[in-house]
């Protein structure tokens, strides 16, 4: 078999932010929050250490996927929802690259909603950033999975009656390894989720609320607007409990029935919260916080869950090696030999 | 006492010794319950015609439900075996033996077997309640109607009870050997050796050595009561045929298509990843490939159709040689993968297993109605190559000949095979691996003039260029490309100009189609035009007419999109040209479109192959004196 003619991915390049920019205009609206989560990503590639030629980026359709084209990377714009299939069949046969899954909520939890989860079940090590605007952008403004219950859009003049998905939920429901959530408008947090994504070996789910400022303006100001969003914010850390608020005065713990509730710290020890744990291998402790939501609690940020599986692409590899182990090198011509044959003479 | 005698000798009063008579060909068909094992029967007894050296074809034909109500008509499965000592193409238009091994399996394949024929029925499944299940009004074994046929009557149910008796075993286990029972019958009828069988049971079962024992003793009791009651007069020998000399081995067209597909990896040098999703008559690929890991080979049983072939074609960007296989609704799922695919303009090969549509349809029938679902079934221009496998053995050289297309012009291929050639089996000449030339493959290394899009001036293909080249970082996707740069462009002369270009790719791959093989004269009264699996019935039939004097011809194509360069010539020499499908007319309409000829079609569509005389008497009807009346020329031939 030929190997491709791939650098080691560790081989320290030096990079810049801009190597990471291709020569294409970007064409997303101004105002738009994909730029910012563009500029992030290309801001942390020149620290993950690994060669831009070993990095590829897939997309499936809607505003978020015509990211690659703007990424000095190897890309592919694939077909809506497709996505997470087609890096599966390229990270599977070429395990040795960095595979990148940009899509939306409409891409990702819609119309390619089964790729997404077997993706994430079988751990094929892939980053998937699913950017969440809660509506369908670029056909105009029709409600999209995720869009909240009521919600009146051109195709739902008299508001939506579709329960809305939970991006977290259905990562978490799918045994993803790495689930998190970030904010378009919030860079520093962003970088470092991305960056904690690209460390994580396996299949590495984040969800960025984003802003539709077109269609969909503002569905996030409860957690960006500066006037409340550390009200509405949980930033999530391993091993630190579950403390919110701008005077960090509040506390999330698990009351009667397996409820969560908002106690204030004043008159409460703070042993009785809730711990986060990323690491633990029930996701139950996952699922309660990102079911949290306003206005009874603020949203969980961060990294809810960061476990260990084989992959997919290393047990793959794993079992290509012990069958020739076992085996041999294949050799052809017994193989079209078979095991039963005559001689005509 | 000894050596006297005593009065006049009286002649020997044992029976004069059986004849065994040699005949050519014969035609058997295996009939039964679903659960009655007949497959297995078939295969085993194929396995051994085949290591005997007989030439022979063969069609398992089985309902899409697993176990359809016992006794029903619903639930017979069927194999017939065709072998000779002589060349064969088909698995027989009627079988010569009919083993039926319920009423309703009687009932269901009766009509196909010819006046004369013999006719073994399982007399113990023959309970008034089962005869009834079956439709019947009265028992058939007692009403005369079966007459005309050479009728034996034995209670294989019984017998085989008898034989596996003190085994310990439930009466369902051993009604399950009776299929063992009847094998016997028949090595013994067709003078097979057995010790070879014995062995095949003993591996077979190795697991549950007291149901091996008891399969044993039913194929040994099966034998045994040939050759020790007289019911029958004669058994039989067909010699080996006079087969090209080689070694050979007997393969099915989906073995012999994953073999392909190994042997091209292995020629390429290109790891092979299949990406598929279950649906018969195609899951049989990916189970033999799934095996041939020692060769690298990757399989990947996707979540859905969709998948299949779009993690393919991540394989494919990456630098491997990508595969999905599936039949027609799967196709109907990848559609857009594969408009995809002729966008990318990378090499994948999308084989399609066509059985009985539309929708779900017929799952385990065969028929050839694809063929305008590949050409066509896409949004856009969105052409593609097209190559069809004619036999099973083929389908290994089909698969050579879709991945060197593939690869050569960077493009999505169909392979077309059917439920026919997937489960049918024949003899395989097999090749030596060092004579089958390399297939050459040349990633673009070197960034100095590259661009995503820049075409090779003979196969109008792209350069392949996978990520972990340095310099090459380049994206490509669905939205139209700029000619050079591949980078989107909404340029309305471009995109004419990508649309003709794609077109122009696919009809470059007519350069290395060799001149179209013509059994018969190069010139004639009738031409027939076939493609894919009905060759051995239209090549039977041909010949067989030919050597009656008819003034006929065939051509059967292998490459459908582009057509050979040289098939418009070769009808245009004909007066007539008739075109057997398996459907209610595809390649006629492409024939008829390209070169303005007024084909004629013979079609039919009832989940089952051809019968040569089928084709025979349409040939007969198009040449004879009523033919010759109604001759029509091809108004013109267009060169393409």
């Amino acid at each position: 078999m030929s190997e491709s003619a791939s650098s080691p991915p560790t081989d320290k390049p030096q990079y810049v932010k801009k190597d990471f920019i291709s020569d294409q205009e970007v064409r997303w609206c101004p105002g738009c929050g994909d730029y910012a989560i563009l500029a992030q990503v290309q801001k942390i590639m020149p620290d993950l250490g690994i060669r831009r030629e070993n990095m590829v980026f897939v997309s499936g359709i809607g505003c978020s996927s015509r990211f690659p084209y703007y990424m000095n990377t190897y890309g592919i714009h694939g077909i809506h929802g497709r996505a997470p299939a087609i890096a599966t069949g390229l990270k599977m046969t070429r395990p040795e690259l960095s595979v990148w899954v940009v899509t939306g909520d409409g891409d990702g939890l819609s119309i390619g909603g089964n790729h997404l989860i077997h993706a994430m079940r079988r751990n094929v090590d892939l980053k998937i950033l699913l950017f969440n605007n809660r509506i369908y952008g670029l056909t105009k403004g029709q409600y999209s999975p995720t869009s909240e219950l009521g919600k009146k859009t051109k195709s739902t003049p008299y508001g939506s009656v579709d329960y809305p998905f939970n991006p977290l939920s259905v990562a978490l429901g799918a045994e993803a390894t790495f689930v998190a959530r970030s904010i378009d408008t919030e860079v520093q947090h962003l970088q470092q989720v991305v960056r904690r994504a690209a460390a994580h070996k396996g299949s590495a789910f984040i969800e960025v609320f984003q802003n539709c400022n077109v269609f969909n303006d503002e569905a996030f100001a409860f957690a960006t607007d500066k006037a409340v969003k550390e009200d509405t914010q949980l930033r999530l850390e391993h091993g630190k409990p579950l403390v919110f608020g701008k005077a960090k005065d509040r506390g999330i713990r698990v009351g009667s029935g397996f409820q969560p509730e908002v106690v204030s710290l004043k008159d409460l020890d703070p042993a009785s919260l809730l711990v986060h744990d990323e690491k633990a291998a029930s996701p139950s402790l996952a699922f309660l916080e990102a079911h949290l939501d306003v206005p009874q609690f603020p949203v969980a940020l961060g990294v809810l869950r960061a476990i260990e599986r084989p992959t997919y692409d290393q047990l793959i590899t794993e079992q290509t090696r012990k069958a020739r182990e076992k085996l041999g090198e294949g050799d052809l011509q017994k193989l079209l030999r078979g095991n039963e044959t005559w001689t005509v003479t | 006492m000894e050596g006297e005698t005593r009065g006049p000798s009286l002649p020997v009063m044992t029976p004069p010794p059986r004849k065994t008579e040699e005949v050519e060909t014969v035609v058997i068909r295996f009939c039964g319950d679903s659960g009655d094992g007949m497959q297995l029967t078939g295969s085993e007894f194929t396995r051994a015609s085949a290591l005997y050296g007989n030439d022979l074809a063969t069609f398992p034909d089985f309902p899409a439900e697993i176990r359809a109500p016992a006794g029903t008509l619903a639930g017979v499965s069927g194999f017939q075996i065709n072998f000779s000592s002589r060349e064969v193409f088909t698995p027989g238009d009627r079988p010569d033996v009919l083993v039926a091994m319920n009423p309703a399996a009687l009932k269901t394949n009766i009509s196909d077997l010819a006046p004369g024929g013999m006719l073994i029925v399982n007399l113990g499944a023959f309970s008034p309640a089962n005869v009834e299940r079956a439709g019947y009004k009265q028992n058939p074994l007692e009403d005369g109607s079966l007459d005309k046929y050479r009728v034996y009557k034995i209670d294989i149910s019984k017998l085989t009870q008898n034989a596996c008796d003190g085994l310990g075993l439930s009466t369902k286990e051993v009604a399950r050997c009776k299929n063992f029972w009847a094998l016997g019958l028949m090595f013994w009828m067709y003078n097979r050796p057995t010790e070879r069988e014995h062995d095949s049971i003993r591996a077979k079962f190795a697991k549950l050595p007291q149901i091996a024992e008891a399969n044993l003793r039913a194929f040994k009791a099966g034998y045994n009561y040939g050759e020790t009651t007289e019911i029958f007069d004669a058994s039989y020998v067909v010699r080996p045929a006079q087969l090209p000399p080689g070694t050979y081995r007997n393969i099915t067209g989906n073995g012999a298509a994953a073999l392909g597909f190994v042997t091209a990896s292995q020629k390429s040098g290109l790891q092979l990843f299949l990406g598929s999703y279950p649906i018969t008559p195609a899951s049989d690929v990916l189970h033999e490939l799934a095996g041939y890991k020692q060769f690298g080979v990757i399989t990947f049983q996707a979540e859905d159709e969709i998948a299949g072939l779009t993690a393919a074609l991540g394989a494919s960007f990456g630098g491997k040689l990508a595969l999905t296989t599936t039949s027609g609704p799967g196709v109907a799922l990848k559609s857009e993968a594969m408009g995809l695919a002729v966008m990318l303009e990378l090499p994948v090969v999308i084989m399609d297993i066509q059985r009985g549509g539309p929708s779900t349809g017929l799952p385990t029938k065969t028929e050839q109605a694809d063929l305008l679902q590949v050409m066509y079934g896409r949004n856009g221009e969105c052409p593609l190559p097209i190559v069809a496998a004619r036999s099973p053995a083929d389908c290994f050289w089909t698969a050579l000949e879709a991945v060197r297309i593939a690869i050569t012009h960077m493009t999505p291929v169909v392979f077309l095979s059917d439920g026919y050639l997937a489960n049918g089996a024949e003899p395989w000449q097999i090749p030596n691996a060092a004579d089958i030339p390399p297939i050459k493959v040349s990633f673009r290394t070197d960034p100095e003039g590259f661009f995503p899009y820049l075409r090779d001036a003979h196969t109008l293909a792209r350069p392949w260029a996978i990520p972990g080249t340095p310099g090459l970082e380049h994206r490509v996707g669905g939205l139209e490309k700029d000619y050079l740069t591949g980078n989107v462009s909404y340029d309305p002369i471009n995109h004419e100009r990508m649309v003709k270009t794609r077109a122009a790719k696919v009809a470059a791959v007519a350069q290395d189609i060799p001149p179209t093989a013509i059994l018969g004269e190069p010139r004639g009264d009738l031409l027939v035009v076939g493609w894919g699996g009905t060759y051995g019935a239209i090549t039977q039939a041909v010949g067989f007419m030919r050597g009656k004097g008819y003034s006929v011809s065939s051509v059967h194509l292998r490459h459908l999109n582009p057509l050979p360069p040289d098939l418009g010539e070769i009808i245009a020499r004909f007066d007539k040209v008739l075109v057997p499908e398996l459907n209610n007319g595809q390649l006629i309409r492409l024939l008829r479109a390209d070169y303005l000829v007024d084909a004629i079609g013979l079609n039919k569509i009832q989940g089952k192959p051809f019968k040569v005389v089928e084709i025979t008497a349409k040939i007969e009807e198009l040449t004879g004196p009523a033919g010759k009346a109604r001759t029509v020329t091809p108004l013109r031939a267009v060169e393409r």
